[in-house]
């Protein structure tokens, strides 16, 4: 089974650009039309179940604005 | 309970500031990889940059370690000096395709000439894009800007410039690449090329230049995943990717 991972997105940093929505190969990241940044953008989230950990969305962000976490790999 | 740990967080080298960069410029992927390629190394906190005057005029506001500005496309000679002065130190320049290619063209060409133990960062955007959009010396031709807004025509404005190209004839040069921004892999292959090129100052080895193929969104009037198609449809044809210098020694390099 896959690592189980998740992604926070720093609000302040986000300028939702949607690069990583794209670039997400799970699908499962979104832009948060519901919110607003302080700087006035729709925000990138997760929006599904399925995030693997697999940083891609945090090499295209312009703005660093993303933090990956991923389960722990179980020790041999 | 399932324990998780980060796997990708913020550099260390980045200060928390936001940038003013639009959204989708990928001059905050190439700020980004320096960043990662400092901190990895370790050699953040003996670090000068220079920043140029450009889009990227406000760098020293975003990284963590010791910055100074430039004189708009002086950046190369400014750091000369630093570097001179300072030789224990890492010196770098990031300069975007107006800052270097064009007024400053004296400066980077003559820099590589004396082989510089300098690292340079050259973002390639094919545009002006801090003063609006006008035409730069990489501006492809037929591309339309502000200050040619028939297409760029080469009968009249000349060629675009390769700047790889160039400075890989020069003796001085070590290391002379070209990469791209425009997807994951890409982005990672950048990230090499600019550890290697750091590498290469690191080691006394002379001048390295790491030319990222860049977008700009707002000027080329794209949405940021278009401006990105349009590096890999029209951008990388014109300037295609590739090592165009790599010193036997610098090869040799394991990083």
């Amino acid at each position: 089974m896959a690592l189980k991972g998740t992604i926070e997105v720093d609000q302040m940093h986000c300028k939702g650009c949607s690069l990583c929505v794209e670039a997400c190969p799970q699908n499962v990241i979104a832009l948060d039309m519901e919110h607003l940044t302080p700087k006035g953008y729709h925000p990138a989230m997760l929006i599904a179940e399925g995030c693997t950990g697999c940083v891609i969305c945090a090499v295209v962000c312009p703005d660093a604005a993303i933090t990956v976490y991923r389960e722990k790999r179980k020790k041999k | 309970m399932i324990e998780m740990e980060v796997v990708y967080s913020r550099p260390e080298s980045f200060t928390p500031t936001t940038t003013h960069y639009c959204p989708g410029c990928t001059h905050g992927t190439a700020h980004r990889l320096v960043a990662e390629v400092l901190d990895e190394m370790g050699i953040r906190e003996k670090t000068i940059g220079v920043a140029p005057v450009g889009c990227s005029v406000f760098a020293y506001d975003y990284f963590n370690h010791d910055f100074v500005e430039a004189a708009h496309g002086r950046a190369p000679a400014m750091a000369t000096g630093i570097k001179r002065v300072r030789p224990n130190n890492t010196v770098y320049t990031y300069q975007g395709d107006g800052d270097l290619a064009s007024i400053g063209m004296a400066e980077i060409v003559h820099a590589a000439i004396r082989g510089e133990n300098i690292t340079v960062i050259f973002i390639n955007n094919a545009i002006y894009g801090m003063t609006g959009g006008q035409m730069a010396p990489t501006t492809l031709p037929g591309m339309r800007t502000t200050s040619s807004p028939n297409g760029r025509d080469v009968e009249v404005m000349g060629y675009p410039v390769r700047m790889s190209e160039m400075l890989s004839t020069i003796d001085g040069t070590s290391y002379s690449v070209r990469r791209s921004l425009h997807n994951p892999a890409n982005i990672r292959k950048s990230k090499k090329a600019i550890r290697r090129a750091f590498e290469v100052q690191e080691r006394g080895m002379g001048f390295a230049m790491v030319e990222l193929l860049s977008s700009c969104p707002t000027n080329l009037k794209f949405t940021p995943s278009e401006a990105l198609n349009f590096i890999e449809e029209q951008m990388v044809p014109y300037y295609p990717l590739g090592d165009y210098k790599v010193a036997p020694e610098v090869k040799a390099l394991k990083v």
